[in-house]
């Protein structure tokens, strides 16, 4: 339920009210002891008086892949003996120790004093390594392969509305990756240009449809050369309605046909 | 306060009847208002050897004033036994039996006008005498008004042309206009070699064939008023350019494109000494002039629409109509010849394109989506001054590139009522809708004089 806030304020001004008028008369309750500290990363027995206390005992970072190393840290006082379990051994009072398991572990410390000890646990996590990055594709620089043709075929095409040259929500993300994509062609590519080429649907007349074309072509390489790719490379083309994606009398088919699509230049 | 209900009413109804008036007048000018002359045209007689082409001379006269859609054409089965077949056979009185002009006046033929003639075989060719009198009045010599004499070869093709001829003159006389279709054609866009092409036929359908070659996309025809010159848009070269060829040869003639992603849409001046064209040079589309050979180009419309298929009027060169996204989805505007005066010429419903002007430059044909879906294009017929209209074709398929015949009185246009695209012609009513193609899709038809 969503209480608008003028109504929320009242409502809590009330319950006030009401806690005051129940209040008049009593003592007001005494407010509870705070809780006790805990250590970040560790675990720390409540130590009662007389017993040491261990006021830190943490691993960091907690997680580490295999051949890492990781730093326990520990703090502990009224102990008259502190021994760290896997090896560590006797330590002092404070410090710090490297350690470097190849698998989960969970360190224990023990701290004796004169009313007993007190013990508190830090885990140092093993995960698994990221996997490695895919291979760098072997075109890159002067050995592209490929051809223009097939890496322009690839890109995304712009798509519009009827009788329209902005470029809408869906359009400016797909030009945002074509630009990226069109960069790389034509710096793999260094005498190659690309034809950014307008397409209308079937239902305006294909005299207008030319000059519309022409203004979504436009629309997209302006898009395209503001985002850094250079438009002496870029070609506009209209074909209008002569070159449909698909014939089909359907919304769905008008709507793809409604584009500027990419090609490889001359 | 009654006086002003009643001037109020008064108004009203002002307006209404001159609504009415214009319906009228639209309606009466396709109907061919104040009644149609009434043909009545016996057969054509031939002696010795140019009887046996009579058939096809017959046929072919009284199928061309029929499709004229001049005439109200009476048919021959009323005839008279007899009928004069020249002036001297004419008498004042012949008790009904043909030879008199009132036996063809009065019931049961009811012609205002006699087509009447006979054919002769002269020195091996075809002499036709064709005569054309007013079966209204009395007096025969007042009573001609047409005598005339053909030669052509003294065979079927003489015979079909001299008839073509003959009622060329026929339907000049009482119609205006070229006269006859005789010898126009209809260029248009057919994909039927497995490319968009520039193809040309005779204005019935006849002797189809293409005018280019390129495997590429050769769109939008335009025909110069002499009928010699063609241009189309081309993508041969990548972006969309203006290509012009000669109309008969289908060779190409030199043109200067200017630089720009977009030179397309042509139309030639009613003196075809220069060209009109939609044109990106300067960023956006806009209209464009320039000389045939696209030399001497000028920008004409500094505007930020969409601008395309400039058409001038043939009786005005200074005014031109186009189609425009001035007002969100296009329509047609008219605008002058230096850009000014832009105005809506059509009242912003639907989407309408495709303005094709009458030779009498008082009437266009469009395409119009008025009372139907987007892209559901009709054929519409505007009187340019009352801005009066009415609808040829009735949604069946899309109907699109209304072209004029030079006569003024048929309309060819582009039609899916099919399926695939074909080109049809009918006459300005809407009657006598004709399938000219059949092959492949075929579009954009444009009809020129030759």
């Amino acid at each position: 339920m969503k209480i608008n806030s003028p109504f929320r304020a009242s409502l809590l001004l009330a319950l006030f009210a009401v806690l005051f008028v129940a209040g008049c008369g009593k003592k007001p309750p005494i407010p509870p002891p705070p809780p006790p500290p805990t250590s970040n990363g560790g675990t720390t027995n409540n130590a009662p008086s007389g017993k040491p206390v261990v006021a830190e005992f943490t691993a960091e970072p907690s997680s580490i892949e295999a051949g890492q190393s990781a730093i326990l840290r520990w703090s502990v006082s009224g102990a008259s003996d502190i021994s760290i379990d896997h090896g560590i051994g006797t330590v002092q009072g404070s410090g710090t120790s490297r350690v470097s398991p190849s698998i989960t572990t969970t360190y224990t410390l023990t701290a004796n004093g004169a009313a007993g000890s007190t013990t508190a646990t830090a885990t140092v996590r093993i995960v698994a390594p990221p996997p490695p990055p895919p291979p760098a594709p072997r075109n890159s620089g002067a050995t592209a392969i490929g051809t223009v043709e097939s890496r322009v075929s690839s890109l995304q095409d712009a798509l519009f509305d009827y009788d329209s040259n902005n470029i809408r929500d869906d359009a400016r993300a797909a030009l945002t990756a074509d630009a990226d994509a069109i960069k790389r062609i034509l710096i793999d590519f260094p005498s190659a240009s690309v034809n950014v080429e307008g397409h209308c649907d079937e239902r305006g007349s294909a005299e207008y449809n030319l000059g519309l074309g022409d203004r979504r072509a436009s629309s997209a390489r302006d898009f395209l050369v503001q985002l850094g790719v250079p438009g002496d490379r870029l070609k506009t083309i209209s074909y209008g309605k002569e070159r449909p994606v698909c014939t089909e009398s359907t919304e769905g088919c008008w709507q793809r046909n409604r584009r500027a699509h990419f090609s490889a230049g001359q | 306060m009654i006086r002003k209900t009643v001037l109020i009413a008064f108004v009203l109804l002002a307006a209404l009847s001159a609504v009415v008036l214009f319906a009228q007048d639209i309606t009466g000018w396709i109907k061919g208002g104040g009644g149609k002359p009434a043909l009545a045209v016996p057969d054509f007689r031939g002696s010795g050897a140019a009887q046996p082409l009579m058939a096809s001379f017959n046929s072919t006269l009284f199928t061309d004033l029929d499709k004229s859609g001049c005439f109200d054409m009476r048919a021959k089965s009323l005839y008279p036994l007899n009928n004069p077949q020249s002036p001297q056979d004419l008498r004042p009185e012949d008790n009904n039996q043909g030879y008199a002009l009132q036996d063809w006046a009065g019931s049961p033929v009811t012609a205002s006008h006699l087509v009447f003639g006979y054919a002769a075989a002269v020195n091996g060719a075809l002499a036709i005498y064709g005569n054309v009198y007013d079966a209204r009045v009395q007096s025969i010599p007042s009573a001609q008004l047409m005598a005339q004499h053909y030669a052509g070869g003294l065979d079927e093709a003489g015979a079909v042309r001299t008839a073509h001829e003959f009622s060329a003159d026929i339907i000049q006389k009482f119609c205006g206009g070229t006269g006859s279709l005789l010898g126009s054609r209809i260029y248009f866009v057919s994909n039927r070699s497995g490319s968009d092409e520039i193809w040309a036929m005779d204005w019935d359908g006849n002797n189809q064939k293409p005018l280019t070659n390129l495997h590429s996309l050769s769109i939008m025809p335009a025909v110069s008023p002499d009928g010699t010159r063609v241009a189309f848009t081309s993508y041969g070269k990548s972006t969309p350019h203006i290509v012009m060829i000669d109309s008969q040869t289908g060779r190409n003639l030199p043109f200067y494109n200017q630089e720009a992603s977009l030179n397309a849409n042509v139309t030639f001046t009613p003196d075809g000494k220069q060209i009109y064209y939609a044109s990106s040079a300067a960023g956006l589309e806009q209209i464009f002039a320039a000389g045939l050979n696209g030399q001497g180009f000028r920008r004409i419309s500094h505007r930020s629409d969409i601008e395309a298929e400039p058409k001038i009027d043939p009786k005005n060169p200074n005014i031109l109509l186009l189609v425009s996204s001035a007002s969100g989805q296009e329509q047609i505007y008219s605008m002058n010849a230096e850009g000014g005066d832009f105005q809506r010429v059509t009242n912003g419903e639907g989407e309408a394109s495709n303005p094709s002007w009458n030779p009498d430059g008082q009437h266009i044909a469009f395409s119009w989506t008025r009372g139907y879906a987007k892209g559901d294009w009709n054929v519409f017929v505007m009187d340019i001054a009352s801005r009066q209209y009415i609808q040829l074709t009735h949604s069946e398929g899309r109907n699109e590139n209304p072209t004029w015949a030079p006569d003024g009185r048929h309309i060819s246009f582009a039609s899916t009522r099919g399926g695939r695209s074909q080109i049809y012609t009918m006459l300005a009513d809407g009657t006598q809708v004709t399938q000219l193609t059949r092959q492949g899709a075929n579009r954009m038809p444009v009809w020129g004089t030759k």
